[in-house]
């Protein structure tokens, strides 16, 4: 594989049957992930996957590349610490709309701030999955769930807007009724120098009876068709908000990359300790001890 | 305590500039060839209350603060109203004429009152109304007699990076507070020796960041808090510089879980914090135990439960320490009894996380994190083991099992960027591949037995854990009429407390310490206390959180306890009085 010949989209696949619910979106997105490795022709070994906890953080599992299957929210701070220590690999942190957009929201807001030069894959169904039909933070208003039988009271988080918000220097929506689109997204994402988020919504077709593939099919619209100028940080506020809103309107929802800058410098980029080249490879301990004991004598 | 010693006090409200000249103080004692201890007694707030800094100097090295002072120098009313009266006899006060009355307080006899105008006098070299406490500061090296070029050259260090005038400005400033004292009764006549032997002043805090760097740390992510943070501020000053990567981020679950990633990345990694951090950073230690992912995690306690008091120091966070996470893990738990082993045990810790693959736990506390303490230097020849790598060969990719079931429970470590040894690292229980064990096939019979396994692999790490690590250490008499227990910093009042009542009271007393927590040296320990006529248990915190571990490792219960949780470090007078009680 490392003599420079086409590595095979069967190269990214791993061995373990996949164990999703026939018809999940988060089929799309695995094919949709490997297709983009395999376009990239990025090496196995140099790509870690990192996830938290949810019915899409098994998606490690799924691809024959490194995978750190983590705990429930803390996917962007694991793959934030395996950049840092090695700026060479490629990380992607992928999960849920509860693990990215709930319990592990902070991380993400300041992952974003960082411009961390990682990308971040969120399969958002707008429920709980795995653990069997509860409110996500993505789950719209008056929906009705286990935990909330008279209908959501909450606004749902509008991932999008939070990162314009946030400073993500990437920003798309993607849809899993679109294969070919999520493959070109994660692509462009992985290229992108900075931290990248898609969205991806990826319909629960065993909990979430509402944001189902038609539901999303009626509202969808391909953003750079309509004439989206992804370098127009207005223009895009304006597209992530048509949904989700205080307005509860709902009927376009823009598929594409909402936001793109290319000229923010990555923290990897700004850090001191990294410009003698990545962690993993500088020498251990100190060539000068005294040097350091000046100050105490 | 008959020893030869100098013992100095200083105190204002927060902001007066206590801490720093008494910093000043204890590194003019180390340079003048003294061994100093400090302890800060300071609260949770910025400006005002009160706060006080104790400095003990000696020809000998010092095990613990020391008691009451031959030198006060009172910043405000309140200090002269609380500490005056705690002067010992033949010593001095030192406080501003001009706002500060020493009229009706009960002052030992003999203790000189050292009033003068030391704002006035200050003014005269600077601004900077922080310039009296230098002005003070000279009055106090003349009562001790030491020499003012040592006060020049520690100001060049402690402000020479900033310009030459302040240096020079607080030397003028020193110079009339000696001379004033010069001309009003001259020195106390302690009769310390001053050898000028070059000696370090260093804080725990900075002792484990050294010791952090001599092992080769590159990555330290971090949440500030009390007294943790000092160790993120020396490493943010220096490490870049050494090729390492500080961060601090937005909390501790974030600093535990970033520190896991790049320990699983192949860098040594750490963080920092105390109890309140280290709560939250629980579930990501127990990751780090089920992914097998080395960090060293520091522990540096402050008085709880809850925020507590966040300034003051306890022993209170080994029950969190040991129960951290879910289910069992293998960990092991260091303590360190003092500034040296600061650096040591820290050390010691990125070694045993790297062989064992797994969380390694550095508790210390206020007391030790954030006193100065005067040693002669650190061992940088530090050996740096990283443990089985895939690397090393012997692996072969095509059957490469990342969890890899093996007699001590350590499986060769590939690292992310090894051509076809990709893996996936998973907190859900998996079996040797790494794959999940937990979605299709946990309960299906022979999916049980590789769970069982999975579990007797990692927790056979303890056994390696407990091989590689020091049993208790049996300080003083081998045999003796009573044996003290403690663990971590405990170590100096203690030891300080037996010299005392050997020399006091011809009490022959010894102690067990422990440094090494967890795993447990039961047989050693067993066998000590065994042959122990009668025990005493010494611990900063209310339950007795370390005896419990020893009674439930050894079955052995310590006949009495003292325990301390008022936020106050021990002190040597109260471990001795407890003993003489106990002894009757």
């Amino acid at each position: 594989m490392s003599d420079g010949r086409t590595i095979e989209l069967q190269e990214y696949k791993s061995e373990i049957k996949v164990t999703w619910c026939p018809g999940c979106g988060d089929f799309a997105v695995l094919n949709g992930l490997q297709k983009a490795l395999q376009a990239l022709q990025l090496k196995p070994w140099n790509i870690v996957i990192v996830s938290g906890i949810g019915c899409s953080s098994n998606i490690p599992h799924f691809l024959s590349t490194y995978g750190f299957h983590s705990i429930h929210g803390r996917a962007v701070p694991v793959a934030s610490g395996i950049k840092l220590a090695n700026p060479e690999l490629t990380v992607i942190a992928a999960g849920g709309d509860g693990d990215g957009y709930g319990i592990g929201v902070g991380h993400f807001i300041h992952a974003m701030r960082r411009n961390l030069d990682i990308t971040y894959i969120v399969m958002n169904n707008q429920i709980y999955g795995l653990t069997t039909g509860q409110a996500s933070p993505t789950s719209e208003k008056e929906m009705k769930t286990k935990s909330t039988p008279e209908g959501v009271i909450e606004n749902p988080v509008n991932p999008l807007a939070l990162a314009l918000a946030s400073g993500a220097t990437y920003i798309a929506r993607g849809f899993s009724g679109d294969a070919k689109g999520l493959a070109d997204l994660f692509a462009k994402g992985i290229q992108h120098k900075g931290f990248a988020l898609i969205d991806v919504l990826s319909p629960c077709v065993t909990y979430n009876k509402i944001n189902t593939y038609d539901w999303f099919r009626t509202r969808a619209y391909a953003l750079e068709k309509d004439g989206h100028n992804p370098a127009d940080f207005h223009a895009a506020w304006t597209r992530a908000t048509e949904w989700p809103n205080l307005d509860q309107k709902r009927d376009r929802i823009g598929i594409g990359v909402i936001y793109e800058r290319t000229d923010i410098p990555t923290y990897e980029d700004l850090e001191p300790a990294l410009r003698k080249g990545p962690l993993v490879r500088q020498p251990l301990g100190l060539e000068n001890p005294e040097e350091l004991l000046e100050e105490f004598r | 305590m008959s020893r030869k010693e100098l013992v100095f006090r200083i105190g204002g409200a927060a902001g007066d500039g206590s801490a720093s000249t008494a910093e000043s103080l204890a590194k003019i004692c180390t340079r003048s060839g003294l061994y100093a201890f400090t302890y800060t007694s300071y609260q949770s707030v910025i400006r005002g209350g009160h706060s006080w800094v104790q400095v003990r100097a000696s020809e000998e090295p010092l095990l613990s603060q020391g008691e009451r002072p031959q030198v006060l120098i009172a910043l405000n009313q309140p200090t002269a109203d609380i500490h005056a009266p705690q002067v010992r006899e033949g010593g001095a006060i030192i406080f501003d004429s001009d706002s500060i009355k020493l009229d009706g307080l009960r002052i030992a006899e003999d203790v000189r009152r050292i009033g003068f105008p030391l704002s006035r006098v200050a003014r005269e070299f600077s601004n900077n109304a922080l310039m009296k406490n230098t002005v003070a500061l000279g009055a106090a090296v003349r009562l001790f007699d030491m020499d003012l070029a040592t006060v020049e050259s520690a100001f060049a260090t402690v402000w020479g990076r900033k310009k030459r005038e302040i240096v020079d400005a607080n030397v003028k400033a020193a110079s009339a507070g000696y001379k004033h004292v010069d001309e009003d009764g001259g020195s106390l006549n302690l009769g310390m020796r001053y050898t000028g032997k070059a000696r370090l002043l260093i804080t725990g805090n900075q002792a484990i960041a050294l010791g952090a760097l001599a092992a080769g740390c590159k990555f330290l992510a971090q949440y500030p808090m009390t007294p943790a943070s000092s160790i993120m501020h020396w490493m943010a000053d220096h490490a870049p510089a050494h090729g390492v990567v500080v961060k601090q981020v937005e909390d501790e679950l974030a600093a535990i879980n970033m520190a896991i990633g790049a320990g699983f990345a192949g860098v040594r990694a750490m963080t920092a914090t105390s109890g309140g951090g280290f709560s939250l950073m629980v579930e990501g230690l127990g990751q780090g135990g089920m992914v097998e992912a080395p960090v060293v995690a520091i522990l540096c306690q402050r008085s709880g439960p809850s925020t507590g008091l966040p300034t003051k120091t306890e022993q209170g966070d080994l029950n969190l320490a040991l129960g951290a996470g879910q289910g069992d893990w293998p960990r092991a738990i260091l303590a360190p009894r003092n500034t040296d082993e600061c650096f040591r045990l820290t050390a010691e810790a990125f070694n045993l996380a790297e062989v064992y693959q797994t969380p390694i736990i550095v508790m210390s506390d206020l007391y030790l994190s954030e006193g100065y303490r005067t040693v002669e230097g650190f061992d940088f020849n530090v050996p740096i083991i990283r443990g089985l790598l895939a690397a090393d060969g012997g692996e072969r990719r095509e059957r490469y099992l990342r969890y890899k079931l093996t007699d001590s429970g350590v499986s060769p470590r590939a690292l992310p960027g090894q051509e076809g040894f990709q893996f996936d690292a998973g907190t859900d229980e998996h079996d040797e591949k790494g794959e999940l064990i937990s979605d299709v096939l946990a309960g299906i019979p022979e999916w049980i037995e590789i769970r069982r396994q999975m579990m007797d692999k990692r927790m056979k790490k303890l056994d390696g854990l407990l091989r590689d690590t020091k049993g208790p250490e049996l300080w003083g008499p081998p045999s003796a009429d009573l044996t003290l227990i403690s663990w971590g910093s405990t170590q100096g009042p203690l030891r300080e407390a037996i010299l005392d009542l050997q020399e006091a009271d011809g009490i022959s007393v010894n102690s067990l310490e422990f440094a090494h927590l967890f795993p447990f040296h039961a047989q050693e320990t067993a066998e000590i206390l065994g042959k122990a006529k009668k025990t005493l248990a010494v611990e900063g915190n209310f339950t007795g959180q370390f005896s419990r571990l020893l009674t439930a490792e050894t079955s052995i219960k310590p006949d009495h306890f003292l325990g301390k949780y008022d936020g106050e470090p021990f002190y040597s007078s109260e471990i001795a009085a407890k003993v003489r009680e106990v002894l009757g």
